[in-house]
């Protein structure tokens, strides 16, 4: 592997890119929405969005989403957008059993084909980002892992995500198509607790997402590997039939595609559909 | 007790005790002495601090101050499982998981004995109290007289050089009482070392106890034998307490010859050796010899003293049958009782019991 | 005097005589306000577990409980969840007689402390336990550098989270049955010359032995269940780490049935255990 590994930027410049996101929103959000667009941006704000929008999201979301809710209450005064993260599954789950939800954005199509398939969506969901594994090792990388095939070493303790949830099932695909095999010492419940494993120190490495490996800071430093081109993760997003609040949702909907969206998106690591 | 018959008990053999424990708003002060062989009842009205007396003696109660001595060595700091003295708890405490063999084998076995030896050692100690073929019975099925004999076996397998007992005979129905009680007089009476027992019970204390020790209120209020302290009380408390005539004599069925030569009917109809009890409200003085009464329960004496006692006057005779009488106060100014005064005592024989020794 | 009256009340609880005297109401003698919550209270506890009954693929059942990964969790689950029981009572007994029979100054706190992993969710126990016994915590740093233990990812890990979960159920359990014993047994065996140690061997141990038992079945049942503080201390890790809590979670990402099949395994184990320990245990003593 010629690639070296490479630090992953700093949580500050995240916040920087952030806030610069917000203000180029604030300044040009007028021009996204259709309704009668005035020179105050506070005026701007459609008289017909109000009240809350319910985002359903995935975990590895939480960080650029919760960024956009903002960013959406400062464009659209009187609304106000709540956030369920939780593992795709889980949220897939309990939209099809009910829950009131106006967004869906899953980690992966699989999760939200569960959602479509029982006729929950409206329309077909649109790719916004997509995230692509990279290793995570302690910070400093003391082990000096530069690759995959570093990870099959039987000095080190490697956690996964169990093949069940979506990083799992990406990590074992990588993993299949270099013909490696790698023995973790843990198959996780989820990407986090993963992550997790190094933060504290007790595992060596994770194969989790882009932008946990970011979200982490410099509590994890994050190395690239090539593999992962063969198990880039879709994310995909939906407005749900049953939608309490399907304007304003759609509104958000069209933030997360719009440039200013996808700089807060690719500020934590996704890349872009 | 005299002072004299005091200082021949410090001697090194029995026990020698000042126990001073304090718990802040109750302080305990009480000296004991006892040769071997001596039975001293504790007694007192409760909160008095018997209980506290024995535990310190057990040692499961740490003494503020004083000395303990037993047989000449110092036991003050000595914790109760290396104490040559065994107890007798109140409700007897048998170990409810183990047969009644089992638990007077524990004492030989906690002293290093072999269990095989342990459980010859507890054998004859329930064969010696008659309860051989209880050895493989567990406590709760024993009856309370058993239970209490099997806590006497318990406490006497460890060969202690003080025994106590906590009112070893309150958990008892009256019935069981009379023959238990009996029981274990004999074996204090075989008892070569000190043995203390704490009772409220009067009649207890003074069947069972040599010499009476009256606590009130942590301190000793009175000591003597169980006739002395009888006829002359110095508390209210005592003489309501220890209001009770005891005699011992040879019962021929209601008629009981005592040692000292009168002899007093009585309700039971017994045979052997008993003791006779009456209290001394039971007594009707009278100046002359009432005319017309049976001569049965009568006796001529002479005042050694009164004693007023709350509304009572507690008379003290001498004379054929040594004895104390209450009276009212009115009923001993119409009789003029003054010290010296000749007066004959009746009392009815409904009211006089008799017990087996 | 108060003290006796305890100590019957003790001696009574020890001999069982409370539960023998109590007087069985028919059907008729108990008040509607008692008896209509206490069905509702009832069907609210077996009702979610009918629903899983319901709802079980039974057609499918025999073939996802032949997986060797279904009974590698399963002996993992037993053995885990005893070794932890163990855990607990050779740490936990003595601890109770502590915190019942002693006296120290701040007593009632670390009382307080005991029963904090009662109220803890259990992944954050397990954070816990990883900052104290992780290959970088507290102690376990020192662990691993001098006798090269980690005890992450092991099954020792295991154990050790489902003890950490499930001691307060056996300390708390054996301090009640403990304060209701009469101290004064103890005092009796002293006076016959046993040491305080002999005296909690030989007299208590035995007489607080259905509270103990009471105790360990409280503490099993807890540990075998347990799903946070395992997954977030020990991982998961099929044969070594996962046990059924672990894997029913897992199936239940991306296969509710075999989640509901592997529960009806662990339902039905726990009853035979329960059910086998009452028989033998609660009622003889």
């Amino acid at each position: 592997m010629t690639r070296s590994a490479r630090r992953t930027r700093r949580t500050l410049q995240v916040a920087g890119a952030g806030a610069a996101a917000l203000l180029a929103l604030s300044a040009c959000s007028s021009s996204d929405d259709s309704s009668s667009s005035k020179s105050d941006s506070s005026a701007s704000a459609s008289p017909k969005m109000s009240g809350t929008v319910t985002v359903f999201a995935a975990a590895s979301l939480k960080e650029s989403f919760t960024t956009l809710g903002k960013e959406f209450e400062t464009a659209h005064p009187g609304t106000k957008v709540t956030f369920n993260f939780a593992g795709s599954d889980t949220l897939a789950a309990s939209i099809t059993s009910g829950a009131p939800a106006d967004v869906f954005a899953a980690a992966s199509p699989k999760t939200m084909a569960i959602v479509t398939d029982k006729g929950d969506g409206v329309g077909t969901p649109a790719t916004f980002v997509r995230n692509q594994l990279e290793i995570a090792t302690l910070p400093g990388n003391p082990d000096k892992i530069a690759s995959l095939k570093d990870l099959t070493k039987s000095s080190l303790k490697v956690v996964l995500c169990d093949k069940t949830v979506p990083c799992g099932a990406a990590a074992q695909k990588a993993l299949t198509a270099s013909k490696l095999k790698l023995t973790p010492v843990s198959y996780e419940e989820d990407v986090k607790s993963a992550l997790n494993k190094v933060v504290l120190k007790e595992a060596d490495a994770a194969v989790v997402y882009k932008t946990d490996v970011h979200a982490a800071g410099d509590k994890v430093e994050g190395v690239e590997f090539p593999e992962s081109a063969e198990a880039i993760n879709d994310y995909p997003i939906t407005l749900l039939k049953n939608a309490p609040n399907a304007v304003a949702a759609k509104a958000f909907i069209a933030l997360v595609q719009s440039a200013e969206g996808q700089k807060v998106l690719s500020a934590a690591g996704f890349l872009k559909p | 007790m005299t002072d004299t018959a005091d200082a021949q008990l410090t001697g090194s053999q029995g026990l020698d005790a000042h126990l001073v424990v304090d718990r802040g708003t109750f302080r305990l002060d009480v000296e004991l002495t006892a040769a071997p062989g001596d039975v001293v009842a504790l007694l007192g009205p409760n909160g008095a601090g018997k209980t506290t007396a024995l535990r310190a003696l057990a040692g499961l109660v740490r003494l503020t101050d004083g000395h303990l001595r037993l047989d000449g060595a110092e036991l003050d700091r000595t914790p109760p499982e290396s104490r040559p003295v065994g107890v007798v708890f109140q409700d007897y405490l048998l170990f409810p998981h183990l047969t009644a063999l089992d638990n007077v084998a524990f004492g030989p076995r906690c002293q290093g004995a072999t269990k095989a030896e342990s459980r010859a050692v507890a054998a004859e100690w329930l064969d010696r109290m008659g309860l051989a073929e209880h050895a493989g019975a567990k406590p709760r099925s024993l009856s309370g007289g058993q239970a209490q004999r099997v806590a006497v076996a318990r406490a006497l397998a460890t060969h202690p050089r003080l025994l106590l007992l906590d009112e070893p005979l309150a958990a008892l129905d009256a019935r069981t009482r009379l023959d238990v009680r009996a029981q274990l007089r004999r074996h204090l009476a075989e008892f070569e070392a000190v043995a203390v027992l704490v009772t409220h019970d009067p009649l207890d204390a003074m069947v069972l106890a040599d010499r009476l020790v009256v606590i009130e209120q942590g301190t000793i209020v009175q000591e003597g034998t169980p006739a002395d302290i009888a006829r002359h009380p110095r508390t209210d408390y005592i003489a309501q307490l220890v209001g009770l005539n005891l005699y011992k004599g040879q019962a021929d069925g209601h008629t009981v010859t005592l040692d000292t030569g009168p002899t007093i009917t009585t309700t039971e109809n017994l045979q052997g050796e008993v003791f006779v009890a009456f209290p001394p409200s039971a007594v009707t003085l009278f100046r002359d010899r009432p005319v017309g009464a049976s001569a049965r329960n009568l006796w001529h004496c002479e005042v050694a003293g009164l004693e007023t006692h709350g509304d009572q006057i507690r008379v003290d005779l001498t004379g054929e049958l040594p004895l104390a009488a209450d009276l009212t106060t009115p009923a001993a100014a119409e009789l003029d009782l003054h010290q010296g005064a000749s007066v004959w005592a009746a009392v009815k024989a409904t009211q006089t019991h008799s017990y087996p020794t | 005097m108060t003290q006796l009256d305890t100590s019957d009340a003790a001696a009574e609880t020890l001999k069982g005589g409370p539960r023998r005297r109590r007087v069985r109401m028919t059907g008729r003698g108990v008040p509607l306000p008692l008896l209509l919550p206490a069905l509702v209270g009832l069907a609210f506890l077996l009702l979610p577990l009918l629903a899983l009954l319901v709802r079980a693929p039974w057609r499918s059942l025999p073939s996802q409980l032949t997986s060797t990964e279904v009974w590698q969790a399963l002996q993992l689950s037993l053995f885990s969840a005893t070794a932890a029981t163990a855990v607990c009572l050779v740490l936990g007994v003595p601890l109770a007689w502590l915190l019942a029979r002693t006296e120290f100054p701040g007593r009632g706190f670390v009382r307080a402390l005991v029963t904090l992993p009662l109220v803890l969710p259990p992944v954050v126990g397990g954070v816990a336990l990883l900052l104290a016994l992780g290959r970088n915590g507290v102690v376990g740093q020192w662990l691993d550098s001098w006798f090269g233990i980690t005890l992450p990812f092991t099954t020792t890990g295991v154990v050790i989270a489902e003890a950490f979960v499930a001691m307060p159920f056996l300390v708390i359990s054996v301090e009640g049955t403990l304060r209701a014993a009469d101290p004064r047994y103890e005092e009796a065996a002293q006076t016959l010359g046993a040491s305080r140690f002999t005296a909690f061997r030989r007299v208590t141990l035995p007489l607080i032995a259905p509270g103990i038992a009471a105790g360990s079945v409280l503490a099993w049942a807890r540990a075998l269940g347990e799903f946070g503080a395992t997954i977030t201390f020990a991982g998961n890790f099929p044969g070594r780490t996962q046990t059924m809590p672990l894997a029913v979670y897992l199936a239940l990402q991306n296969d509710p049935e075999a989640a509901i099949a592997l529960s009806l395994v662990l339902l039905a184990v726990s009853i035979a255990v329960l059910a086998g320990l009452r028989d033998r245990w609660m009622t003889t003593s």
